[in-house]
């Protein structure tokens, strides 16, 4: 591929950012200590009253957005992965989540992408801590303008969302000016023999990697998923029939990732057969425990009623 | 009949309703449910602005427990004034029910948050406080939060302090229910707050202390921390856990203990 420019996925964001804040009043912008590393400087800035600082404090700076939320504003909450929502995972389900409240969690450093700094700064978790919250919309951009038109589009939609992204430069593979809609996955290459999947700044990565592999003679399409959740399940049954090899490829644990989201879509709907009994996505309520059990298909009788039904299909 | 008597009646009435809701649900927070009947009486009966026909009017004091787990108290105030009917509080941690265990906003249009998890809303209420001022609302509209004084062993909770300070958010006013108990014991043995007033004040808070049983005390702190509009107010309200059932009263074993049938029955006579 052409590799005409390189820029910052987050820059991209704040850039987006800026001008949803300028078009209303009522878009805020949260920072804990990081504002020069989101790019939000130019937001605290230019528009002061749409800006707050809470300090190094990711579980206030949650619960702050939230009560901003509450009064009709739109949130965006700025940190690294790994503090948030890493560290604030709680405020994050209950005053965000479970309260139903418009708050953008907008991170980056995610990944490895923090290399330098080591480990303990490197967020390999926050999609599996992110994806299993009900009502969270998850996202990862793969470029600078997929991030610029992210922000925007999220100024405009009362769900509670994560966005991940990586910092450093990474090479334009949209134009400037194009549209995001969470949901639908991106087609970025085409090819005959199998399907790659990925998520984020990786999408460049992997488009590098068909390339190779063309010259091996396998001629691999990309589709990009800037929305991990919620998961467009349409195009990756599509790709599992007309591929029948899907690969993902993620800068994220193996377990409860992106690759998982996949890998539940496959074996429960295509591929294979399989049958998995939990709660769906869904919070508890009060009840007797048995109740509960009862709801959510969880006590015996329920479990093997499943587990028959199961065996005849 | 004098504003304070008025309030006490339904002071009364409020505490009735503790007591037969947490026993009909057979589970749920006794003692700080009770402490607090004067604290959340005043509130919806003489402190808050609100329109009992529109739980969303944009005119609007806000309230909210940051300590969750004494929703009875809120559920059964709400239902003395008639926001609610009194019917409803026997669903109290039902299935299907409005009155979660612990106040949920998405379920019952009257609650301005969803709380439990200990430490989280004065962070809320100083966002809403701070959403009011930037409005130019700040006069005008004031966010009041209840929390527990073992619930400020959390860090979260002080992070907020810090913020509302920082903010000068002079319509913040945080309740905070002194009674000394928590889950596991007297707060000063588990983990001692002492000096709580000047802790906060330090933190750049307006602070007083009262008896938070007292409906005078109650009103008239209100009425100071009204006219400070340079920086947030603390009431440390001293309540007497499980206060109107003697044999309970200040023991922390009935932080998380409901009556049994046969309580409710002997302690509402006395009540
Ligand atoms: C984050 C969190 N940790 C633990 C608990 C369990 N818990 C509920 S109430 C409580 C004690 C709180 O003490 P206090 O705020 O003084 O309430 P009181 O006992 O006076 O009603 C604890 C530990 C919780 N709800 N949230
Ligand atoms: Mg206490």
């Amino acid at each position: 591929m052409a590799k005409s420019t390189l820029r910052e996925i987050r820059h991209g964001f704040a850039d987006g950012l800026l001008e949803a804040a300028r078009a209303d009043s009522n878009v805020y912008v949260l920072s804990a200590d990081l504002s020069s590393s989101l790019g939000f400087d130019k937001i605290a800035a230019e528009l002061p009253n749409q800006y707050v600082e809470v300090g190094v404090a990711e579980q206030n700076m949650i619960c702050v957005a939230s009560g901003l939320a509450h009064m009709g504003k739109t949130a965006f909450a700025g940190s690294y992965s790994m503090f948030s929502p890493c560290r604030n995972w709680e405020q994050i389900r209950t005053t965000v989540c479970l309260n139903r409240q418009p708050v953008k969690i907008i991170s980056s450093h995610s990944g490895f992408s923090d290399a330098s700094d080591g480990a303990t700064h490197q967020a390999l978790e926050d999609i599996a801590l992110a994806r299993v919250l009900p009502e969270l919309v998850v996202l990862s951009p793969a470029d600078y303008a997929e991030a610029r038109a992210m922000a925007p589009a999220l100024a405009k939609d009362r769900r509670p969302t994560y966005v991940r992204m990586q910092r450093g430069k990474f090479p334009d593979i949209f134009p400037d000016g194009i549209e995001f809609k969470i949901g639908p996955a991106r087609h970025i290459r085409d090819g005959k023999d199998v399907v790659i999947f990925t998520t984020g700044s990786m999408a460049s990565t992997v488009l590098d990697a068909a390339e190779i592999l063309e010259k091996s003679k396998i001629s691999a399409a990309v589709v990009h998923f800037p929305t991990i959740k919620p998961l467009d399940e349409k195009t990756v049954r599509e790709m599992a029939s007309k591929y029948g090899r899907i690969i993902t490829v993620e800068e994220h644990q193996i377990a409860g990732g992106f690759g998982s989201a996949i890998a539940e879509t496959i074996a429960e709907k295509q591929l294979a057969r399989l049958c998995r009994i939990g709660v769906r996505d869904s919070f508890g309520e009060s009840g007797s425990y048995e109740e509960l059990l009862k709801k959510h298909g969880l006590d015996t009788k329920s479990i093997v009623a499943q587990i028959k039904k199961f065996m005849l299909e | 009949m004098s504003e304070i008597t008025r309030l006490e009646k339904h002071a009364a009435s409020v505490r009735r309703g503790v007591l037969s809701m947490l026993a009909t649900a057979g589970s749920g927070h006794t003692a700080g449910s009770l402490g607090l009947v004067e604290v959340v009486t005043a509130m919806y009966g003489a402190v808050l602005k609100f329109n009992p026909k529109n739980p969303h009017d944009s005119r609007r004091d806000l309230f909210m427990l940051s300590n969750g787990h004494v929703a009875p108290v809120l559920y059964a105030t709400l239902a003395e004034f008639g926001l609610i009917l009194k019917s409803e509080l026997r669903t109290l941690r039902k299935l299907g029910t409005r009155l979660q265990g612990h106040p949920e906003r998405t379920k019952l249009a009257w609650l301005e948050t969803t709380s439990g998890p200990l430490g989280e809303g004065i962070g809320q209420a100083a966002g809403m406080a701070l959403a009011i001022k930037r409005d130019g609302q700040a006069l005008k509209r004031f966010v009041y939060v209840v929390t527990g004084d073992g619930e400020l062993d959390e860090g979260n909770a002080w992070e907020s302090i810090m913020f509302a300070a920082d903010q000068r958010l002079g319509n913040l006013i945080m309740i905070v229910d002194r009674n000394g108990i928590q889950l596991s014991g007297d707060t000063e043995n588990v983990m001692p707050l002492e000096n709580l007033s000047e802790k906060i004040a330090s933190f750049g808070w307006n602070v007083q202390e009262i008896n938070g049983n007292s409906f005078e005390d109650i009103l008239n702190a209100v009425k100071i921390a009204h006219d400070i509009t340079d920086r947030p107010t603390a009431i440390i309200a001293h309540t007497t856990a499980g206060k109107g059932v003697e044999e309970i009263e200040g023991d922390w074993h009935w932080h998380g203990k409901a009556p049994s049938k046969e309580q409710e029955a002997k302690w509402l006579k006395v009540l």
